[in-house]
């Protein structure tokens, strides 16, 4: 197997120019008596001017970890990340600024990430002033992003105060000091997740406005796939700091490769299967598949750190840890088993000849 | 009382199992909110009744009034909360004559709670007490309404932690130990532990991702068969309630706005709120559809207009609807007669009206 993983390219990349690039990056934590807590490990991906990758993965699984590192809040513990071609160096407090004026990220929780002693407007000009210190029309450029997110009429919300607008408004807030710094990246970790189903719509379909209008790169963190399918150009699947899978959204989600993906497509409620196992799950019949339990510990010390939850673990998922394998020029799965968990993708698959395993 | 003389009582159509034995049936019931600025009627004159071993999903926006709805049935509201009119019914296995939970005295309440009616809280973080470890919780709970010796007590924690998949080692576990679905398994455990004939879930699953849900949904699932309780289940989210629920409940601004079985909500919504539900979630398998989900929000409800709650965000909305009394009526097309409505103008099928400004337009104005 000659071929990097790296080579695979990004089912984004056709919407527009690379904005940045993460290659390789790993994040570990020291969580006391010397052990080690491996958050993020070798993930490579790259963000594309107007296109959105979805970070997919349970909680725990390192996708707000890897945003972080994207965002500049947390130190790399091995790799680099590439803003416009240029490697990312903060020395200095303007370095960062300058950095953050042009990677912006949106917080979960609308909730608590507006500060309660403030108005909608202090929140919009703030970061204004930081960003773009001297324009003299701060007042026209508030109005314009209240326009840009659609909180019109913009003087009377601008006048509130954070408990005094519903979730979705404070969002809309969140998306609006994010694009305050004129940015080219945004990074939104589960910008809706906190939001009424019903108005989570409304709230993507607001992103992805944003994003074609100011041509934004966008990396959207969910733990819902059927969001990341309707809203994303590339799906990355993340379980234990790996990325074990990664595609086009809509392949990734109608054709899921790694067993552990296949656990969140089959786990996602599907209303066009009424009764389905959830219910005949008393009877005996359960569904089979991976285990129920979650990992005792956060995931394997050797090997796949899938192995442990996985119905098709065999002895080599347990000694090696597979790298992402190509499946096709866009589409890769880091499964030693995928012949067998994905059969109906294998020919693409180079020198995937374990099926004479052991 | 703030009944209002000029509605009728609503049809015998929207309780369906009212005539058989419902284990809890709840009549007319109103809620108010005393504020400074007007009472909010958070729940307006809602019937909604549950069968025995029944799954009844309670589904709706934040600030639809259902938690106010079933903590108001279950006595568990306070000031400035007043319940202003209703009779809420339980008639379990184990009383011997059905009894109005609203007018039930102290020392009957004490009796009820847990015992007849136990509730898991949405948030398990909160609803667990971080000093006192598992096996403690579930003491306290088994001793507080059932007389069975210590060593007795104890070994129904521990049997209540295999009920839910907690392996016994667990049982001196603090809260912080625990992982979140781990916690909600602890929270379902609780409840369980006084053998209630109905369970009320209030968003139990909201705070956990897919997998872990889907677990513990499928475990509650498994323990309803296994010890026939009923169970209310609220949350916003109606995809889930589809696979789960045997009856739907869909409220919206303090009313019900359609009652119907699962299969019935899924295949023939008949009301536009819950067509535009239905229409709000991205779905994981078959083609990609355009969505549109419900543009605008809520109305005040601290002086609700007549007619129609809904009609300001209704694609369909008519100058009829301003007027309309909110009654739930069966679905003139629908087979079944427990399928009710409260719109009686929209029959299910009926294509969404090409109106400029429906699609994707927040509260507020139209963007440029």
């Amino acid at each position: 197997m000659t071929e990097q993983t790296t080579t695979l390219m990004s089912a984004a990349a056709a919407r527009g120019p690379l904005a940045m690039e993460a290659i390789s990056v790993s994040k570990d934590f020291k969580i006391g008596r010397g052990q080690i807590l491996h958050a993020v490990r070798d993930a490579s991906f790259n963000l594309y001017r107007g296109a959105v990758v979805a970070l997919v993965g349970e909680s725990g699984s390192g996708k707000s970890t890897a945003a972080r590192l994207l965002a500049g809040q947390e130190r790399l513990t091995s790799g680099a990340i590439k803003l416009d071609g240029k490697p990312v160096e903060v020395t200095s407090r303007g370095d960062f600024r300058r950095y953050k004026s042009q990677v912006q990220y949106v917080f979960q929780d609308p909730f608590s990430s507006l500060n309660p002693v403030h108005t909608v407007q202090y929140h919009l000009e703030r970061p204004l002033k930081l960003h773009h210190g001297k324009s003299a029309n701060t007042d026209t450029e508030v109005a314009a992003l209240m326009e840009q997110v659609r909180l019109t009429p913009a003087n009377h919300f601008l006048v509130k105060y954070p408990h005094e607008l519903s979730g979705g408004q404070r969002q809309r807030v969140s998306f609006a000091r994010a694009l305050a710094a004129r940015p080219t990246v945004l990074l939104a970790d589960e910008p809706v997740s906190m939001l009424d189903v019903s108005i989570r719509l409304e709230m993507l379909n607001l992103l992805d406005d944003l994003r074609k209008r100011l041509s934004l790169a966008m990396l959207y963190i969910t733990h819902d796939i059927a969001s990341a399918r309707y809203f994303a150009d590339e799906i990355l699947v993340m379980y234990a700091g790996e990325i074990v899978e990664r595609g086009p959204a809509e392949e990734v989600t109608q054709q899921p490769a790694h067993p552990y993906t296949q656990l969140l497509v089959a786990s996602s409620p599907d209303p066009d299967n009424l009764g389905s196992a959830l219910r005949r799950g008393a009877n005996g019949t359960r569904r089979p598949g991976p285990q129920r339990t979650r990992t005792p510990e956060r995931a394997a010390t050797a090997g796949c750190p899938f192995s442990p939850r996985c119905p098709l673990a065999e002895d080599r998922c347990r000694e090696e840890d597979p790298p992402l394998l190509p499946i096709t020029a866009t589409r890769g799965a880091a499964c030693w088993r995928l012949d067998v968990a994905a059969p109906e993708l294998i020919p693409g698959l180079p020198g995937g000849g374990s099926t004479t395993n052991n | 009382m703030t009944a209002d003389p000029g509605r009728a009582p609503v049809p015998v159509a929207a309780s369906p199992v009212a005539a058989q034995d419902a284990v809890l049936e709840i009549r007319d019931l109103s809620v108010v909110y005393r504020t400074p600025g007007g009472d909010v009627r958070a729940v307006d004159k809602v019937n909604l009744s549950l069968a025995p071993g029944e799954v009844v999903g309670l589904c709706g926006e934040s600030g639809s009034g259902k938690s106010t709805l079933v903590y108001g049935a279950s006595r568990l509201l306070r000031a400035p909360a007043l319940i202003t009119s209703g009779t809420v019914i339980y008639s379990g296995r184990r009383v011997t004559k059905p009894a109005d939970v609203l007018r039930m005295r102290p020392d009957e309440l004490q009796r009820l709670r847990w015992r007849e009616i136990a509730i898991v809280f949405q948030s398990a973080m909160n609803a667990l007490n971080p000093v006192l470890n598992v096996r403690d919780q579930l003491l306290d709970v088994i001793h507080a309404h059932l007389r069975i010796p210590r060593d007795e007590a104890r070994e129904r924690a521990a049997s209540l932690l295999d009920l839910v998949g907690i392996p016994r080692s667990r049982l001196r576990s603090y809260p912080h130990e625990l992982s979140g679905g781990m916690r909600q398994r602890v929270m379902i455990a609780m409840a369980l532990a006084t053998d209630p004939e109905v369970v009320i879930m209030d968003e139990p699953t909201t705070a956990l991702d897919v997998v872990v849900q889907r677990d513990i949904l499928a475990q509650i699932v498994e323990l309803k068969e296994q010890l026939g309780f009923s169970i209310v289940f609220i949350t916003h989210d109606l995809s889930l309630l589809l696979e789960l629920a045997d009856r739907i409940a869909v409220m919206y601004a303090g009313q019900l706005l359609e009652i119907g079985t699962a299969s019935e909500i899924h295949r023939e919504p008949s009301h536009p709120y819950t067509k535009g539900l239905l229409n709000s979630f991205p779905s994981l398998r078959g083609p990609r559809r355009d969505l549109t989900g419900i543009p605008g929000s809520p109305p005040d409800l601290r002086d609700p207009p007549p007619g129609c709650p809904f009609l300001p965000r209704c694609a369909y909305g008519t100058s009829a609807c301003e007027e309309v009394d909110m009654h739930l009526l069966p679905v003139a097309t629908s087979k079944d007669p427990d399928h009710v409505t409260a719109c009686p103008f929209v029959l299910p099928g009926t294509p969404v009206p090409d109106r400029p400004g429906t699609r994707q337009e927040p509260a507020g104005e139209p963007a440029a």
